[in-house]
């Protein structure tokens, strides 16, 4: 008992960690894109989770928001309006690109694990820098803003252009085009 | 303790779960979903180093991250449902033609 009191962080971290992996596996071997979806939101929440042992509580709210409550639902939706179920079915996986991507991943995952066999301690930073301003407390939304809007404000106002862009561009690609070729 | 090297790991494995899921898999949708598991895999690494070093600019960037992706996926599904219309499947083997 002492000792699930004593890691219990660690407890919640392989918990949620092993969760996330689950869920991307699912992801990966899913028949139905539909299951697959399913597999990704629980992993978009597990993710969500380890954001807030972090001390990320805003990313962890704006995590659920937007993955689990906006792209999950596009997902959906589009799944739904594709109507999978009525396309000729056909083999799932690129099967002789298997080989290939066993490959790929394992020469992928040890050039990163290299980079990474340098082991970090656990917490070195101030954990208050991320929930004060000027070192005054305030809570992480606070602080998170008060970056975004005074010294990244440049790259917000330039990401609302891209979500202009995206919004036009789907809509441009969602239209329907006229039989004579013209777009209605 | 839970060092940031836990966080890197976990990120390292969703990166390339979404790798491997994006070669082998054929259904656009699907592979669609491994493009955001990698973008999630670099959102826990920003908020893992943002935690390290007890800075805000990784939590910050991590926002942009989640932007783009949710434009990307706005993007990517608009593409699946004009594949869908013109070629009448969502095999990325098939989407072989650049004129519909």
């Amino acid at each position: 008992m002492d000792w699930v009191v004593a890691n219990f962080a660690l407890i919640v971290f392989f918990v949620f960690a092993g969760a996330a992996v689950a869920g991307a596996i699912g992801v990966i071997l899913a028949k139905s894109p539909v299951h697959a979806a399913i597999s990704l939101l629980g992993t978009f929440l597990a993710v969500a989770a380890l954001f807030l042992l972090q001390h990320a509580e805003f990313l962890a709210v704006v995590q659920i928001l937007v993955y689990a409550g906006g792209v999950m639902v596009l997902f959906l939706f589009v799944i739904m309006l594709v109507n999978v179920r009525t396309l000729p079915d056909e083999p799932q996986f690129v099967k002789k690109m298997a080989p290939a991507a066993v490959i790929i991943g394992l020469i992928l995952a040890s050039v990163v694990a290299a980079g990474i066999v340098r082991s970090f301690p656990a917490v070195s930073g101030e954990a208050n820098a991320l929930v004060s301003i000027g070192g005054e407390a305030v809570g992480n939304t606070e602080a998170v803003g008060w970056e975004l809007y005074l010294r990244y404000l440049l790259p917000f106002e330039v990401v609302s252009v891209v979500l202009l862009v995206a919004m036009i561009g789907a809509i441009v690609m969602g239209r329907k085009e006229s039989s004579d070729g013209r777009n209605a | 303790m839970i060092t940031t090297t836990h966080y890197l790991v976990l990120s390292l494995i969703l990166f390339t779960l979404g790798v491997v899921g994006m070669t082998v898999r054929r259904n656009f949708i699907t592979v669609l979903m491994c493009v955001e598991l990698i973008l999630n895999a670099a959102n826990i690494n920003f908020i893992a180093f943002s935690r390290q070093f007890g800075d805000l600019t990784g939590q910050t960037f991590a926002v942009f991250v989640i932007t783009i992706a949710a434009a990307e996926a706005a993007i990517g599904l608009g593409i699946i449902v004009a594949l869908v219309r013109i070629r009448h499947t969502v095999n990325l083997d098939q989407a072989n033609r650049l004129e519909g």
